[in-house]
């Protein structure tokens, strides 16, 4: 089985607009959560969210394609510039052909949705603009990378609410290694910042009104993100013969099912997701330094997150590092595993340990080392991304040190 | 305003519409010039009949299925114009 590794990464986010500046905020602790800037925000009980501040999408794309880009492309479209130049890759030739993207996202263009349903439904009008589905549909950002960079190979996109950007990567990293493909741009994007995406939250009550404060006894909820990250993941042999920067090796992914609830996780299935991953990394638990949680800052997440750590990792669970950067972005729902697989890239590359931010109170239900509240300088070589989604869908990616 | 008035609005602003997705000067677009040869593809196509429909508050028969047997014009600037004129005036009738 061929090796897989990563030569390039990009992205957009509420702390930053490249990977430099988010690793800097990670580093720093800083919080990109704060008062929302959006379209009807008084009708709302939820003001808060990691949102990407003063977006100029004129500046960067031209009116003919702001007309086909939902915001979630243009998070995407800007992360995959910023990933594939970082890369070296040219897609011409065979290249573009064994090449392509699977990129995640739980709603693809929710703004796109909510601008029209208004315009019928509150503004009477009896006609949409006659891009709306092809912008709006959530394999647009993938289809616009693919355009974008002549990728004719195997591409997607995944929706597994909030374990789909986890879930795109996994089966980047399975295209590669099986030899359906070379090179996998990858990763995922979301942007349900906007009133009805924000309302459809509000109405489960697992939002919290203040911060988004993972494992700290007193948390009150999650809070969403936006944004994308984009990564380039190449055959290692491809990368290594070229001269690549290696970013990290992807070593392990596993993927299963809870199948038995549809919002609330199971210990079971997702320890049995962390156990699978680990095996097919072949690496033990006590090989981890660093676990990027999916750490919702809900108790039913949180409490259900370190219980399945503790289960898989047994005595391990005592040393290894947990976090959870939701606490800096936000909950980027589908494309959320892609933000935080940069807090593991950061870990493998600076040997810096990225914190969880607004802790504040042990809880005696997770009595993990969460790392909190400040960054810490770590080596590690093995790390890990957990992602378990509503639904009971659970997607785990284990990754090692460039060589 | 008088018949007169209206007609050169009426092609003015198709016109101007037409510019806009073909990316022109209004001065480079012409009544006998065809959609095609200004560069206007099958997407631009459906725009330009969505800005003529929010511009002058009608509603074209179109279908990208069919574009010839929309019973709506598409051969010319001109033809277009005289199209969008039937409309307003069925419109107000």
């Amino acid at each position: 089985m061929r090796r897989v590794v990563i030569t390039g990464a990009g992205t957009v986010n509420a702390l930053a607009r490249d990977v430099a500046g988010t690793y800097e905020a990670f580093a720093e602790g800083r919080c990109g959560i704060a008062e929302l800037d959006i379209r009807d925000k008084d009708r709302l009980s939820i003001k808060i969210g990691g949102q990407v501040r003063d977006w100029d999408a004129e500046a960067l794309f031209s009116r003919q394609q702001i007309t086909l880009y939902d915001r979630f492309t243009q998070f995407t479209l800007t992360a995959a510039q910023q990933a594939i130049a970082q890369s070296g890759l040219v897609f011409d030739g065979d290249l573009g052909d064994e090449s392509g993207v699977v990129l995640g996202t739980a709603a693809g263009g929710v703004n796109t949705w909510d601008d029209s349903y208004r315009a019928v439904y509150a503004e009477d009008k009896n006609r949409v603009h006659p891009f709306v589905v092809p912008k709006l549909m959530n394999s647009a950002g993938a289809s616009h990378v693919a355009m974008q960079f002549g990728l004719r190979g195997p591409s997607f996109s995944v929706s597994t609410a909030c374990a789909s950007s986890n879930h795109a990567m996994g089966l980047a990293f399975q295209a590669i290694r099986g030899g359906s493909a070379t090179v996998m741009v990858t990763g995922g994007s979301e942007s349900m910042l906007c009133f009805g995406g924000i309302k459809a939250w509000e109405g489960l009550r697992v939002m919290s009104q203040t911060a988004c404060r993972p494992f700290s006894l007193n948390r009150s909820g999650m809070v969403q993100g936006e944004g994308a990250a984009i990564f380039v993941f190449e055959d290692y042999d491809h990368a290594h013969a070229r001269g690549a920067q290696i970013l990290a090796e992807v070593i392990g992914f596993a993927m299963t099912s809870d199948a038995s609830d549809i919002v609330m996780p199971s210990q079971e299935g997702a320890a049995r997701a962390i156990r699978l991953a680990l095996r097919d990394a072949q690496v033990a638990p006590d090989a981890v330094g660093y676990i990027n949680a999916h750490g919702t800052g809900t108790a039913a997440n949180d409490k259900t997150e370190c219980a399945a750590i503790s289960e898989v990792f047994g005595a391990a669970a005592q040393s290894v590092m947990l976090s959870s950067t939701k606490s800096m972005h936000g909950h980027l729902i589908g494309g959320t595993g892609a933000v935080e697989l940069l807090a593991c890239l950061m870990a493998l590359q600076q040997s810096v340990i990225a914190p969880t931010i607004g802790y504040e109170v042990a809880d005696p239900d997770c009595p993990l080392d969460v790392v909190p509240n400040q960054a810490r300088e770590v080596p590690v070589n093995v790390v890990m991304s957990n992602a378990f989604a509503f639904g009971g869908l659970n997607a785990v990616l284990v990754l090692r040190k460039a060589a | 305003m008088n018949m007169q008035s209206q007609v050169i609005s009426v092609q003015a602003q198709v016109i101007a519409i037409i510019a806009e997705q073909a990316v022109l000067d209004v001065t480079d677009v012409s009544p006998a010039q065809s959609l095609e040869s200004l560069g206007i593809d099958s997407l631009g196509l459906v725009e330009t009949i969505f800005a003529i429909e929010e511009a002058f508050d009608i509603s074209v028969p179109f279908n990208a299925n069919e574009p010839s047997k929309s019973g709506f014009d598409l051969t010319s600037v001109a033809s277009i114009v005289a199209a969008v004129e039937v409309l307003i005036t069925q419109k107000a009738a």
